[in-house]
């Protein structure tokens, strides 16, 4: 028995109540790419998403049609998720300042003292 | 658009023991202060799994509740609206994109989750199973189910899971279109014609009953939640989502001069919470699980989308690519 609906085009298709379908595999929808966009001049990219293509220039008008529906939007870059490198999270303290690298900042540098003493000289 | 009040199993909380106490308490601590989960953060195994549930029927329920407004577009009366409504429908595909995307991040490849929606395992909002039998059942479901749809997604929107929340927050903004258009439409037909407003009044009196399961199971019936409302995974009770609708689009139905088939509603004035008769759960119960008047019809559309697309996604592909899970 096909379908029968309330909207003629589907009725005419005979679409079968049950039906074997093979199942999809991974990949069969393609891989998965990032998706970066700026809002206006002067801005950074910033990450927003990702998205399945099958290559980059796929991606970027998937890109559009998903991130760049709505907000403002004036370029976009993909890029394939597999070539991205990241740290994991168990580096994160590599990114923690040490208290003894004050030589590094600007606050590591006092020379007030100095200049009062020297004028009081 | 979407009801996510009835997807939850109930969580095990003994599989919590399970998990390292330390990592736990932090984690439950993070959320606590508001912070977000992000993919490649520790996480129990039943976060994970209800997240991927929730989000994953989520994504259905876009790419479903296409279907039913999908079907007016070469019928819609003329050509400004039929753009507006071809503007809607690519927005709910898009939605489910999205969240396709976010639930990945999970770990649950897309493919799965297609196979899972279309041999029936998975799935969506249940309001999606009733047809639309005229023009103005679509402006029913545009105005007062996306309506429905916004107060789930903002208040979800506020969870725990960063990828979840940020692609909610997209999707938020795309809804209000939704909303205004619906509501623009509804007005129209309720203002016009006896006939225009007969056919809007029949619209709401079928779809009022959907409408008011949209949230899902009454909290006396429905599963317990604690640890997930305590995750941030359930951000709100069913029926105070029920309630929150019912008191702000009740009295914009009423400025209409519409009737909204349940002689019991009413604000009561002393606990300030609306009575109403209680939804049909056993009717709600027997269509989620396959009896209702399109089930098979969505499936089966969606189904044949699969299979005419395949050959496409076929020509396109490079055998020799591997799946990545994406980032965030």
């Amino acid at each position: 028995m096909s379908i029968k609906s309330i909207d003629p085009r589907i009725t005419r298709e005979k679409l079968p109540e049950e039906n074997d379908i093979t199942p999809l595999k991974e990949i069969h929808h393609w891989q998965t790419y990032e998706v970066f966009h700026q809002a206006k001049t002067g801005d950074h990219h910033i990450h927003v998403g990702s998205l399945h293509a099958p290559n980059s220039e796929m991606a970027l008008i998937l890109a559009k049609e998903q991130y760049a529906r709505r907000y403002s939007c004036i370029n976009l870059w993909v890029v394939k998720t597999s070539d991205i490198c990241r740290t994991t999270n168990d580096e994160e303290e590599i990114f923690g300042t040490t208290p003894d690298k004050i030589y590094r900042e600007a606050g590591g540098y006092k020379v007030m003292d100095r200049i009062n003493k020297f004028k009081q000289k | 658009m979407y009801g996510g009040g009835y997807i939850f199993e109930d969580p095990k909380n003994t599989e919590s023991a399970t998990e390292d106490s330390v990592k736990l308490r932090n984690f439950e601590e993070r959320i606590a202060a508001g912070e977000k989960i992000e993919p490649s953060d520790w996480m129990p195994a039943e976060y994970r799994k209800q997240l991927i549930r929730m989000i994953e029927q989520h994504a259905h329920s876009e790419i479903i509740g296409a279907l039913p407004e999908g079907t007016w577009i070469t019928r819609a009366p003329g050509f400004r609206r039929k753009l507006a409504l071809m503007a809607k429908v690519q927005d709910e595909v898009g939605h489910a994109q999205l969240l396709y995307s976010a639930a990945e991040t999970l770990g649950k490849p897309r493919e799965n989750m297609i196979n899972d929606l279309i041999t029936g395992k998975s799935k969506y909002s249940n309001v999606f199973n009733y047809p639309a039998v005229t023009w103005a059942d679509t402006a029913v479901i545009a105005w007062l189910i996306d309506a429905g749809a916004i107060i789930n997604q903002v208040a979800n929107s506020k969870g725990s899971y960063g990828p979840y929340c940020r692609a909610l927050e997209r999707i938020c903004v795309e809804e209000s279109f939704h909303l205004k258009y619906g509501h623009d439409n509804v007005v129209f037909l309720a203002t016009g014609t006896p006939k225009q407003r007969q056919m809007v009044q029949e619209a709401l009196n079928r779809w009022w009953p959907p409408i008011m399961h949209f949230f899902g199971p009454s909290d006396r019936i429905s599963v317990h939640t604690e640890t997930l409302m305590r995750w941030k995974v359930k951000m709100a009770s069913n029926d105070d989502m029920r309630q929150k609708f019912l008191d702000m689009y009740v009295p914009k139905i009423w400025e209409l001069k519409l009737t909204i088939p349940d002689p019991k509603l009413s604000k009561n004035k002393e606990t300030g919470l609306w009575d109403y008769t209680e939804p049909d759960w056993d009717e709600f119960k027997r269509v989620i699980n396959g009896d209702g008047p399109c089930n098979k019809e969505r499936l089966a559309v969606r189904r044949r989308a699969e299979e005419k697309g395949e050959w496409v996604r076929k020509a396109l592909m490079k055998p020799d690519e591997r799946y990545t899970v994406p980032l965030s």
